[in-house]
């Protein structure tokens, strides 16, 4: 494979689709899957074998359209029409009403212009409900490998970190490194072998942002990888992808099978001295093994536990070799940075958080989905723009990000941009990108224990204080929600909370408190209102008797 | 290897920089408490006992793992250290079912000692009284499950010095314990060779000899000395050895 | 007016008060010093209001101990956890990981010389809870001594202490367990 090769390839997939008159796009990623899209392809098909269109339009399976509560969903191309809710009867009217007599079928129809969709902005989903996830000649089509082709025919590896280190980008898993220095502190390591990791261990609950890149465009994954291990001089990649995820397992099974034939990874990739192979990790199933130094002991079949760092795995990682480990959500930045620029990417978001964030909106809200705003955005931009607010009768409460390591946001910070400083200024984290609103009919105590009873199960029992000291703030919540405990559990449960995030072994320790400890600084009243006052000394005389019993 | 100048608890020392904080502290007699490690095995940090706070730094360290750098000003014994030290041996004295009263190391008990070191009066969280599984399948041996604070010594014994590896972690959170081989009870570990280091280096009766009474057993780690002098000094702090 | 203090027998051996008799010649002096006003060794029915100092051995083992945890915090201006049953639970809550159902058959049917019965089904004893527990995890604990038993000296050092209206809660002249 040549630059000449790959773009040959990009103008043969680009005319065959042109060949059609229509695209019908239908959500393949497993939110739409799960509430019948194989069988919306179906009727598609069938239907346009019956009047005759089966070879004048085609029909895509495609990664997340974003508005995933109101799937499953079908793209109407090159019209650009978006059709939710979408059964086999209303799959029947797209083929016959849309197609064949050029109505839309409005019942089903989105309205585009909506602020879900105006308020947006994709980088890393730009793919997503664009092509097919299964077919790599839809991602050359799109530009796809033309990052990883200029880099290792035109860059050094010196320019190319210094690339991504000018774009501003910072790690999308929830920390916000800044991705530049971590390659370039990977690069500057002396060592024959180093590898290059993907941390696709998306555990948070609610969160499916990196499933959905994963299933939607796997295909980004693996060159943003591959220009990272040319970045840092590395020859392997691992992929450590949870076993919960068999859709994005198999389509990163796929891709890499793809790329290999076509010589995207293997040897001499470009026709240079650049060799790059990715294989998968499948996880099994532990929350903290999405925890760097926890992961990379899993990849070496070992037990999933934390250790102590320093040393970082930038110096010391998998097998003991400098290792870049990043999420997927970063990744999926590389390949758009290295096609337009770090100027580009800089510009957008806000100067210290560059570029685009991917949130999962859950909760209390009326368009549940996946969403892609830039950097800085205001939280109520995104709560009640594009998130369309709480539903009808309820009012909004606040907004938890960063999942069990989070916070919650409350009302009166509704203003706050969304970046990285802002976020932990009001004490919660960016995190990977889980956001639940909750609205006045939720219980923030109920909300604490949630989390930290997450947090207790996921703990994976190494060091005493967050093997023990999740278990007793989970129960001495759970007695505060019963109304048996006392204003002395309080400090108590704060002491606890400091204790467990200034003295645990690792990042799932060290952040198990903040939605607690969140929840107390804004909602403290919803606590105390549960307290009751310990019995003490009561001198004769100055009570009634107690009853016998 | 290089010779640096830091400060503990006020004395200006030098060290080696392939020393870990809490070797550099003990040389000079300064008393930093320990649970999970001992000397001639691998660190794993994991107890937090002998958390330092680092001048500049705002997470706590632990001495064990970290190693010394020129001008580090430390601190192990301020008041956080001491109560955050004391919370953590009340969290162990309740994650276990620790009646010392009826206990073989009673008195000879490092859980025990650092109770009183650390002041604990009495252990503000409830208990939890779990009900692991006693073993007393060996011919020579006992664990007791309740007893255990899970430090991993044993694991690291058997695995670095005896090199048999019965020991290791089943299950996950509160719910870990030590299992021999695959899950077998102890007596039908085969690749146990009864060689009673894991119970010697026991910080409390969880590991125990058949045939003692209550506060009758004494553990003795010194033959690790002995055992591990081939190693190098600093050795035993790198992370590469550690193999739980 | 001498000090009222009160000892209290709840889910424990009583090796506390032995230890308390221990005091030998000592208990003279005390007899000097103090009001008893109730104890398992004075013979008085009602846990008396207004007391100084209650000594609490014992777990929390029923659930008329649970009821006399709180007249006792109600009528004591100083509650001790005496013994490391009252501090810990320790022996008294060695059951507490397995059925209450199985060891009371294994205590008065398994093990019984003489007439076999699960001692339940009669109204005036107390109903067991299904776990024994400290008595801090019921009620306020002013200040604790420990030990199974506590050496007299202790018991003579912390009574003096606490007689002397000393801080209780920074009083461990001997912290020990076991």
């Amino acid at each position: 494979m040549t630059v000449e090769d790959l773009q040959e390839l990009a103008e043969q997939e680009q005319q065959r689709q042109e060949k059609f008159t229509n695209r019908l796009m239908y959500c393949a990623a497993a939110g739409c899957v799960s509430c019948g899209s194989i069988n919306v392809r179906d009727m598609l098909k069938k239907a346009l074998a019956e009047k005759n269109l089966a070879a004048t339009v085609e029909v895509v399976g495609t990664g997340c359209m974003g508005l995933c509560g109101e799937g499953p969903l079908v793209k109407v191309l090159p019209e650009g029409t978006l059709y939710q809710r979408v059964d086999e009867t209303v799959a029947r009217k797209i083929v016959e009403e849309h197609l064949v007599t050029k109505t839309p079928v409005k019942d089903n129809e989105i309205d585009t212009s909506h602020p879900f969709f105006a308020e947006q902005m994709k980088i890393v989903l730009e793919n997503c409900g664009r092509i097919d996830a299964e077919k790599i000649e839809e991602y050359i089509a799109v530009e796809g490998y033309a990052a990883l082709a200029r880099v290792v025919t035109e860059m050094q590896p010196a320019e190319v970190v210094e690339e991504v280190r000018k774009s501003g980008l910072r790690g999308r898993g929830g920390a916000g490194y800044s991705t530049g220095l971590k390659w370039g502190i990977v690069r500057k390591v002396q060592s024959d072998t180093k590898y290059v990791v993907c941390n696709a261990d998306e555990g948070d609950p609610g969160a499916f942002m990196d499933r959905s890149v994963l299933e939607g465009d796997p295909h980004r994954i693996l060159e943003g990888m591959a220009i990272a291990g040319y970045a840092v001089g590395a020859q392997q990649g691992y992929i450590y992808v949870r076993a919960e995820y068999p859709l994005a397992i198999e389509r990163l099974r796929l891709a890499i099978k793809q790329a290999e034939r076509l010589g995207l990874l293997g040897n001499r990739i470009f026709d240079s001295q650049f060799n790059f192979r990715i294989d998968l990790r499948i996880g099994a199933g532990a929350f903290v093994c999405g925890e760097e130094t926890a992961l990379i002991r899993s990849i070496e079949g070992r037990r999933g536990r934390p250790r102590p760092r320093p040393p970082y795995p930038s110096e010391k990682g998998l097998w003991g070799m400098p290792t870049l480990l990043n999420n997927v959500e970063t990744y999926a930045n590389i390949a758009p940075i290295i096609r337009k620029g770090s100027t580009w990417f800089a510009a957008i978001g806000t100067p210290k958080s560059t570029g685009t964030k991917v949130f999962a909106l859950a909760g209390k809200i009326r368009n549940t989905g996946l969403i892609e705003v830039p950097m800085g955005i205001s939280l109520r931009k995104i709560v009640f723009d594009i998130g369309g607010g709480t539903p009808e009768g309820t009012e909004f409460k606040a907004a938890q990000t960063g999942g069990p390591s989070g916070g919650c946001i409350p009302a009166a910070h509704l203003d706050v941009p969304v970046d990285y400083e802002s976020l932990s200024s009001v004490g919660s984290i960016m995190g990977s990108g889980g956001m639940i609103v909750m609205d006045s009919t939720s219980n923030m105590v109920d909300v604490a224990k949630y989390f930290m009873d997450f947090c207790k199960d996921e703990s994976c029992g190494k060091c005493i204080p967050c093997r023990v000291g999740t278990v007793h703030i989970h129960g001495l919540l759970e007695r505060i929600a019963q109304g048996k405990a006392t204003t002395n559990d309080l400090p108590l449960l704060e002491e606890l909370c400091m204790m467990v995030k200034e003295t645990s072994l690792c990042g799932l320790g060290q952040s198990a408190p903040n939605p607690v400890l969140s929840t107390l600084r804004f909602f403290r009243n919803e606590y105390e209102e549960l307290l009751q006052e310990p019995a003490t000394f009561v001198p004769s005389g100055t009570d009634t008797p107690p009853t016998t019993h | 290897m290089a010779i640096v100048t830091l400060t503990i608890d006020g004395e200006q020392l030098s060290a080696q920089d392939n020393e870990s904080l809490l070797e550099i502290a003990r040389q000079h007699k300064i008393e930093i408490p320990t649970l999970c490690h001992l000397d001639g095995l691998s660190d794993v940090g994991a107890c937090r006992l002998c958390l330092l706070e680092i001048e500049g730094s705002n997470k706590l360290a632990p001495a064990c793992t970290t190693r010394p750098m020129e001008g580090m000003v430390v601190h192990t014994n301020t008041e956080k250290l001491k109560k955050y030290r004391r919370m953590i041996v009340a969290l162990l004295a309740s994650e276990g079912n620790h009646q010392c009263s009826v206990c073989m190391v009673n008195n000879h008990c490092e859980l025990q000692n650092l109770a009183y070191d650390t002041g604990l009066l009495y252990v503000r969280v409830p208990y939890l009284y779990p009900n692991k599984v006693t073993d007393a399948s060996h011919e020579s041996f006992i664990i007791d499950r309740d007893r255990c604070v899970l430090c991993t010594r044993c694991v690291r014994v058997c695995h670095e010095v005896e090199g048999a590896h019965v020991w290791d972690i089943a299950g996950r959170g509160i719910d870990c314990t030590i299992v021999a081989d695959l899950n077998v009870p102890w007596g039908s570990a085969e690749s146990c060779t009864s060689c009673g280091k894991c119970v010697l280096v026991c910080p409390t009766g969880a590991l125990v000899k058949k045939g003692e009474s209550v506060a009758e057993m004494e553990k003795h780690t010194d033959f690790l000395k002995y055992i591990v002098t081939a190693r190098r000094k600093g050795e035993w702090i790198s992370i590469e050895n550690e193999e739980e | 007016m001498k000090p009222k203090v009160a000892t209290i027998w709840l889910g424990g051996c009583s090796g506390c008060h032995m230890s308390f008799l221990d005091l030998d010649e000592r208990l003279i002096d005390l007899a000097d010093k103090i009001d008893l006003v109730y104890s398992p060794i004075a013979d008085v029915k009602e846990f008396p209001r207004d007391v100084d100092v209650t000594l609490v051995e014992g777990a929390i083992a029923s659930f008329e101990h649970e009821e006399l945890a709180r007249l006792i915090r109600r009528n004591s201006r100083f509650v001790v956890s005496f013994g490391d049953c009252a501090v810990t639970g320790n022996v008294t809550a060695m059951r507490n990981s397995l059925d209450l159902d199985d060891v009371l058959h294994r205590s008065y049917v398994e093990l019984a010389d003489t007439t076999p019965r699960v001692p339940r089904d009669y109204p005036t004893i107390a109903e067991l809870m299904k776990q024994a527990r400290p008595l801090h995890e019921y009620i306020t604990v002013d200040a604790f001594i420990h030990g199974c038993p506590p050496t007299a000296d202790q018991i003579w050092s912390a009574v003096t202490e606490l007689l002397a209206g000393k801080k209780p809660e920074l009083t461990h002249v001997f912290l020990r367990y076991g």
